[in-house]
């Protein structure tokens, strides 16, 4: 049996999070939604995992950090020694408080820049790539749910539907995997 | 629900009260007749007026921010901050106190200005005498703590009366007022530093000394809040109050810390940076005497909070939160005591018994207060137009 993808679509995000709940509790895994808007109280429901992004921001900011300290060592100090506000040490760590500024900001430019990369690399959503979400409705009023067959092996496609259908849904699709 | 104080927390108080009590004892014992002794103690009653004036001050602040902002979210722990908030009129009682006590023995060696003797003989506290006299400094200060006083007062009477009367009335005149409080707050809360604290290291000025000192009482009072939240939701009072409400106040313990470390280092930096001889001598005297204390005092203030607060799950983690709690509201101490001890008395400042003693008995007033107020109300406002969105806060 070819493995099959159903989008239900609703038109009340509300309709679809007790549809999403019903559907849990009888033991049919959601594999997405797509929405307009972030849904309040969806991930818990469908079982999303918690973000990741925060530790990734984390290590780019690191990564900023060494990399401000490591630059402004080489340029400040050892390859074009500079008089700092009249104290002359030509050290790092004696002139250290006049470096944390730019530390700061390029640690908070590589945190920022970097999450918001790898946010749209981890949702394909870099500028050119093809959208992934099954109706552009999605982006206007409308929300789907996406179920898998391959996620819900003890359901058939009919049943699947039929308990699409009794959540108030407006419009059913399938789509054959290729 | 009304909140009755459990035995335990009777004792706690107690006993904290009686053993500030006895190390205060000791260390009157032990530093009498010494020639600072009179210095040294008035100089500690006013560490720990301003202390814990200051978070009382911090949590009427936070109050009024919040209705001028018609947040959702904080409704469930409102009685929460209302009880910080009502410490105030022990605060102001108790910074009365010190400040009378100060006029009458000419500034104490602390308000240097107050010394007839001392102005006669430095033409830079000349130049400033129009400003810090005695007269004007008490003007000043009864019109800041009245009109905290004031605001104070009305925000407790119309809270009350919410939980009767309901309707948005009592909300939108809660919003006007709230907006009000914060216009003269931003004056006062800068002004009054300079007076009370600056004005120890006299010759000295900074015009970052206001946010500064503002940012640390912010910081100390979200600390507060955080606890005593948890504290509560410990022993079962405030079921409405869930883990998106503790996430959000431990966001605004990371923030606030942030912001006094931003602050620290701003004042810092500047002066450091520009090296002139009038604005370093500051630095210069507490570096000099207090090096390790000082930077230390910077780095937990700064590091614990940041490293230790930075995920989600540790905003949400009573143990977490409450070890931070602590060790930032020590932290806040150290700051006010290196602005005062070691602003009036230099080299011969110390950590005795007697600072630890006053400290912790007026922790163990400053708590039972609280407690005492939080059986005045009911722990969860009943009207608030925005209760049913802060039961149902998540994030």
């Amino acid at each position: 049996m070819a493995e099959k993808v159903i989008y239900a679509m609703y038109d009340d995000d509300d309709v679809l999070k007790d549809g999403a709940k019903k559907l849990v509790s009888k033991g049919v895994k959601v594999a997405d939604v797509f929405s307009p808007f972030p849904i309040h109280g969806i991930d818990p429901i469908i079982g999303v995992e918690q973000t990741r992004l925060g530790i990734f921001a984390f290590i780019y900011g690191l990564i900023g950090l060494t990399l401000a300290t490591v630059g402004m060592r080489y340029f400040m100090i050892v390859d074009w020694p500079m008089n700092i506000g009249g104290k002359p040490s030509f050290s790092y760590m004696d002139n250290m408080l006049a470096f944390i500024p730019i530390t700061f900001e390029f640690t908070v430019l590589c945190a920022a820049h970097g999450m918001a990369i790898t946010y749209l690399i981890a949702n394909r959503t870099l500028p050119g790539m093809k959208a992934k979400n099954p109706d552009p409705r999605t982006t206007d009023d409308r929300f789907v749910m996406e179920l898998r067959t391959s996620d819900n092996h003890q359901f058939s496609v009919s049943e699947l539907e039929d308990m699409l259908k009794g959540t108030g849904i407006v419009e059913l699709e399938q789509k054959d995997i290729v | 629900m009304e909140f009755k104080i459990a035995s335990k927390a009777k004792t706690f108080t107690m006993a904290l009260i009686v053993i500030g009590a006895l190390f205060t004892a000791i260390g009157v014992a032990l530093n009498m007749g010494e020639h600072n002794f009179t210095q040294r103690i008035i100089a500690n009653g006013l560490i720990d007026s301003y202390f814990f004036f200051s978070i009382g001050l911090g949590a009427l602040f936070f109050l009024a921010l919040q209705y001028a902002t018609e947040t959702g979210w904080y409704a469930a722990v409102k009685r929460v901050i209302e009880a910080v908030a009502g410490f105030l009129p022990y605060g102001i009682g108790m910074m009365v106190l010190i400040m009378i006590v100060l006029t009458i023995t000419d500034g104490a060696h602390i308000y240097t200005w107050m010394d007839p003797d001392t102005v006669a003989h430095d033409e830079l506290i000349q130049g400033k005498s129009a400003y810090l006299n005695k007269t004007f400094f008490w003007i000043r200060t009864v019109v800041y703590l009245v009109t905290y006083y004031i605001f104070w007062q009305g925000f407790k009477k119309r809270s009350l009366r919410e939980d009767i009367e309901g309707g948005t009335d009592i909300h939108f005149k809660n919003y006007r007022r709230g907006a009000h409080f914060l216009v003269f707050f931003s004056v006062f809360s800068s002004t009054s530093s300079w007076d009370w604290v600056m004005s120890i290291d006299v010759h000295w000025f900074s015009t970052l000394f206001g946010w500064y000192t503002f940012a640390g009482m912010w910081v100390s009072t979200m600390v507060v809040l955080v606890m005593l939240t948890l504290y509560l939701k410990k022993l079962g009072y405030l079921p409405k109050v869930n883990d998106s409400h503790i996430h959000d106040l431990g966001k605004w313990t990371f923030a606030t810390s942030f912001l006094w470390s931003y602050l620290w280092f701003s004042q810092f930096m500047l002066i450091w940076y520009a090296n002139i001889g009038e604005e370093v001598t500051y630095y210069m005297m507490r570096i000099e005497n207090f090096k390790v204390l000082y930077f230390s005092m910077f780095l937990i203030n700064f590091a614990f909070p940041m490293l230790l607060l930075m995920s989600r799950e540790a905003k949400r983690h009573s143990g977490i939160l409450t070890f931070v709690g602590v060790i930032i509201l020590i932290g806040h101490w150290l700051d006010a005591y290196i602005m005062i001890s070691a602003g009036s008395m230099g080299a011969q400042a110390q950590i005795g018994f007697m600072e630890i003693g006053m400290a912790i008995a007026f922790a163990g007033i400053f708590i039972r207060v609280i407690l005492v107020n939080l059986t005045k109300a009911p722990l969860s406002p009943v009207n608030h137009p925005y209760l049913d969105e802060s039961i149902h806060h998540e994030i």
